[in-house]
């Protein structure tokens, strides 16, 4: 379930979220407010999180599951006197797929003192498309940063073929192209074989 | 034979041995299987992603794959173990300062976890009556060995681990910097980290494990019941390459193999003598230097530890009843048990090797009667610290 077929959501509840990512938290944050969510409050800093979760007492927790202190917020479920307030995580039983989706999506949800689920399910499905659309958003980063890495690549391998064999930059990018297609590689491969050459005979 | 595609998920300590050079030491590709291991930051994420099948099988505390199976804090799927993939292997590290005050206050050797801990409640007693905060001690999950193997030993010094102490989960990597940044006292985990402490001077190892309990039950390979009923081909492979593969850990001879292949940074990612040092039994216990041997340090599969003994899994049980996480109930009990699958063990080997001799219950516990697993309630009825 997306942000366009949401339901009216909770605007009393305070919802927490504990992600040592500044972007995909300020997504998420973003995506709550947006949502009608007021109280929403980070923390990045998982030294003392008992003590800071219990000092901004949410409703609601919401967790990366890169984060290691993932362990200590399930010490809440515990009655000791480290723990105040109950906390369950948010499962279903009869409903697995949510867990896989947020697993997937790399989130996790806590609820506290009680809370009903279907309070919660709203927050727990825009948390997992928030999360899914940072991941996008980092894979296409990461695709424009391997695409930059390779114009450089080439660009300085057409540079050797044109002084080596005084090409023109036409010349230079169609052998690259020629021997790629040849040798089924991509012109990014070869173009570092050139490079790697280059170096050898220098 | 055609390659079968697994994705095993661990978390990165020393006790992963047999499943970390099970794999990278081509155990598991003999058995035709294809394994991709996945390193992990928390027990919860392995155990979710267990629970809903982002991994076929799982590095596990053994008190999580009963819980799971119990549906003990979380959501119930049934979680089998066919496997040991260790005994022992904690240590209780604590800091200087409460090293010097529990050395203090004993009465005797505190090598002799009874000593340490009445001179622990002694601690506790004059730190109350001088208005001081509580002791706090880390531990890594509510349902782990290290909450257990704690509370087990301090309550019989006459310590509440409840009323007279703080115990706080803390992930393994950030125990160090927290006993070091005082946050935490004291510390149970397993290897690398009391090591670590020590290197670093700023903890000193006051208990194995071993010394608390003679056996006691540690990780296992874990499985979705359902899995192992739909693949039981698939367990024996794992199970064959996961015995030779602890075989082959044991040998004195691969030591330094092994502990290199552990050390690699994708793996454990610590120095190969830290690893060394463990596997070997041959720990520094203080920052002076002082080391400390015992064969029973750490067991993988050596003594039968590999095969999983249904009692370790019924004093596990009732240790989460002693503590007010599990009622108290013959069907749980069996439940309990049934995670143990020394049947799913046996099967797979042409010459299993199970436990026989000292200790007699299986467990050896160093204070309260022997342990008798179709018995919990004489065993709790031996405690006046319980819930």
């Amino acid at each position: 379930m997306g942000l366009e077929d949401r339901q009216p959501m909770d605007a009393s509840l305070k919802i927490v979220i504990v992600d040592k990512n500044p972007i995909r938290a300020a997504i998420l944050e973003d995506g709550l407010r947006e949502a009608g969510h007021v109280q929403v409050v980070r923390i990045d800093d998982t030294a003392h999180l008992l003590a800071r979760v219990y000092a901004t007492d949410p409703d609601v927790i919401l967790i990366d599951l890169e984060n290691p202190s993932r362990d200590v917020l399930e010490q809440m479920f515990q009655v000791s006197r480290a723990v105040r307030r109950p906390v369950a995580m948010f499962v279903d039983q009869s409903d697995s797929a949510s867990i896989a989706a947020a697993v997937d999506a790399g989130v996790s949800a806590y609820i506290v003192g009680g809370l009903r689920k279907e309070r919660v399910k709203n927050i727990l499905d825009l948390c997992i498309s928030r999360f899914n659309a940072f991941a996008r958003l980092q894979d296409e980063l990461d695709r424009t940063r391997s695409a930059l890495e390779e114009r450089k690549v080439i660009d300085r391998a057409k540079g050797i073929l044109m002084t080596a064999k005084s090409l023109s930059e036409e010349a230079a990018y169609a052998l690259l192209r020629k021997t790629a297609m040849n040798e089924s590689k991509k012109i990014a491969e070869v173009a570092q074989s050139v490079i790697t050459a280059a170096e050898l005979f220098k | 034979m055609s390659r079968e595609r697994l994705r095993i998920g661990y978390i990165p300590l020393a006790d992963a041995a047999a499943l970390i050079v099970a794999v990278d030491g081509g155990f598991t590709t003999a058995e035709g299987l294809d394994v991709e291991l996945v390193r992990e930051v928390s027990w919860s994420n392995i155990r979710d992603k267990l629970n809903v099948g982002v991994f076929d099988a799982a590095h596990l505390i053994a008190p999580i794959a009963i819980a799971s199976s119990l549906g003990l804090g979380h959501v119930k799927v049934p979680i089998v173990a066919p496997f040991g993939l260790g005994m022992n292997g904690n240590a209780i590290t604590v800091s200087p300062g409460l090293y010097a005050a529990i050395a203090a206050a004993a009465d005797g050797s505190i090598l002799d976890p009874m000593v340490s801990a009445r001179a622990l409640a002694r601690v506790v007693a004059n730190r109350k009556a001088r208005g001081e905060g509580p002791l706090t001690f880390g531990m890594t999950f509510p349902f782990s060995t290290h909450n257990y193997h704690l509370r087990f030993w301090m309550a019989a010094g006459g310590v509440d681990p409840d009323e007279d102490v703080r115990l706080v989960v803390l992930p393994p990597p950030y125990m160090v910097e927290s006993l070091a940044s005082k946050h935490v006292d004291a510390f149970c985990v397993g290897a690398p980290w009391n090591s670590v402490a020590v290197d670093l001077g700023i903890g000193f190892i006051l208990h194995f494990v071993s010394d608390i309990l003679a056996r006691a039950a540690e990780k296992v390979l874990g499985m979705r019941s359902s899995w192992t009923q739909e693949n039981p081909d698939l367990v024996c492979r794992l199970v064959r390459a996961h015995q030779r593969a602890a075989d082959f850990v044991e040998d004195v001879a691969n030591r330094e193999e092994v502990a290199a292949i552990l050390a690699a940074p994708d793996r454990i990612g610590v120095a190969p003598e830290v690893l060394r040092r463990t596997l070997d039994g041959r720990m520094k216990v203080a920052p002076d230097g002082t080391m400390r041997a015992s064969e029973h340090y750490l067991l993988v599969g050596r003594c039968g530890a590999a095969r999983p003994d249904p009692a370790q899994a019924a004093w596990l049980y009732a240790q989460m009843v002693r503590w007010g996480q599990a009622p108290l109930s013959a069907e749980l009990l069996t439940a309990a048990k049934a995670v143990f699958r020394p049947d799913l063990y046996d099967a797979a080997l042409a010459a299993p090797a199970s436990f026989v001799g000292e200790p007699a219950d299986g467990i050896g516990a160093f204070a309260g009667p022997p342990f008798d697993p179709s018995d919990v309630a004489t065993h709790l009825a031996a405690w006046d610290i319980k819930r």
